[in-house]
């Protein structure tokens, strides 16, 4: 039997609302998961623009005098790198910090974060110790200052004690021309 | 049965209790304990920066541990808690807190989900106003006589059927 339609059909577009909003949400949440160059551990750093924090301590190296914050900022641009001997993407980066600072002729200052003194030395021996001074951060209270959350980190500070630049992991080498870029920018 | 209860209830109570262990270790005690209680208030709201979704309290990753102890300096140092979270949030950036802040860039945390429901509500609402039928909307015309034939047949049926 046939039936007469009394009820006007309900309009569809506004269950589209909810369905377009969830829809929005998933494709946003898709897209920064599959985002191919997307480091999720990375983290700006809020100490861009801001005086260096302080690299003062003894040095890794038996016999160098204590490092000073004099070191950094003074009379050009420093990268201030942080590592240890335990860091395998330290090592990835080794040779492209050696290259900046005997090629480029830029200063550089390590922070061994909590290392066996005797492993970080190692380490130097090993592949060549490309540092103007390193500071032995026995306790971390150095790195944390600077707000380092993984090694290595690297900052670029200028000739006035101002950070400008913060990479984050390795140095590789076809980043090195950008960071040179910038190193020079400070200068 | 009572003791199958009994296992149920101690699994649930496991499963619930979740990762009850700190990772403060005993010798971080502070040696006043005034400071030792400010200190693992703020130890929960700071998040560990490389395990994303843990406080320093709960992790016991290396940075979590300098962190506590950066805490703990500032609090010999003299700080408030404020004081104390800023001169984190200056290193490591509002991420570091576990309680996001109100700023441009949580706005989309803070707002979109009761932008979410209100648009949710609006839905539904014109969706209900749509499918009532108002009465002066109602078909009004007379019926054809062709409804009217069908009508009766119907009615006649309906008859037919309750009086066998």
């Amino acid at each position: 039997m046939e039936t007469v339609e009394t009820k006007r059909r309900r309009p569809l577009w506004p269950v589209a609302i909810p369905l377009a909003a969830f829809g929005g949400v998933v494709g946003f949440l898709a897209y920064m998961l599959l985002l191919d160059d997307r480091d999720p551990t990375y983290l700006p750093s809020p100490l861009i623009g801001k005086p260096a924090p302080s690299v003062a301590g003894p040095s890794l190296l038996e016999g160098a005098g204590d490092v000073t914050d004099g070191m950094v900022g003074a009379g050009g641009p420093v990268l201030v790198n942080f590592f240890a001997s335990w860091c395998l993407p330290c090592r990835v980066e080794h040779p492209v910090l050696t290259e900046i600072a005997r090629e480029a002729g830029v200063t550089l200052i390590g922070v061994n974060y909590k290392d066996a003194p005797d492993a970080g030395r190692a380490f130097l021996d090993e592949l060549g110790n490309p540092y103007a001074a390193i500071v032995a951060d026995q306790t971390g209270a150095i790195s944390v200052n600077w707000g380092v959350t993984g090694l290595p980190e690297t900052f670029v500070v200028d000739a006035d004690g101002t950070i400008v630049y913060r990479h984050f992991g390795p140095i590789l080498p076809e980043q090195r021309d950008e960071l040179m870029a910038i190193v020079e920018g400070a200068s | 049965m009572i003791r199958r209860a009994t296992l149920l209830g101690a699994a649930l109570a496991v499963l619930l209790a979740g990762p009850a262990a700190a990772a403060v270790m005993p010798g971080e005690a502070m040696e006043d304990p005034a400071l030792e209680a400010r200190a693992r208030g703020l130890y929960q709201e700071l998040r560990c920066v490389v395990c994303q979704n843990q406080s320093i309290y709960d992790s016991d990753a290396e940075i979590a541990a300098d962190l506590r102890a950066l805490v703990r300096e500032r609090l010999r140092a003299g700080d408030t808690d404020p004081e104390v979270r800023d001169y984190i949030v200056a290193r490591y950036g509002t991420y570091v807190l576990l309680d996001p802040p109100m700023e441009p860039l949580t706005y989309a945390l803070w707002f979109g989900p009761p932008a979410l429901l209100v648009a949710g509500v609006v839905a539904i609402a014109v969706w209900r106003r749509r499918a009532a039928v108002p009465l002066d909307e109602a078909p009004d015309a007379p019926l054809s006589d062709e409804e009217r034939v069908r009508l009766a047949a119907l009615v006649d049926e309906g008859d037919g059927e309750q009086r066998a």
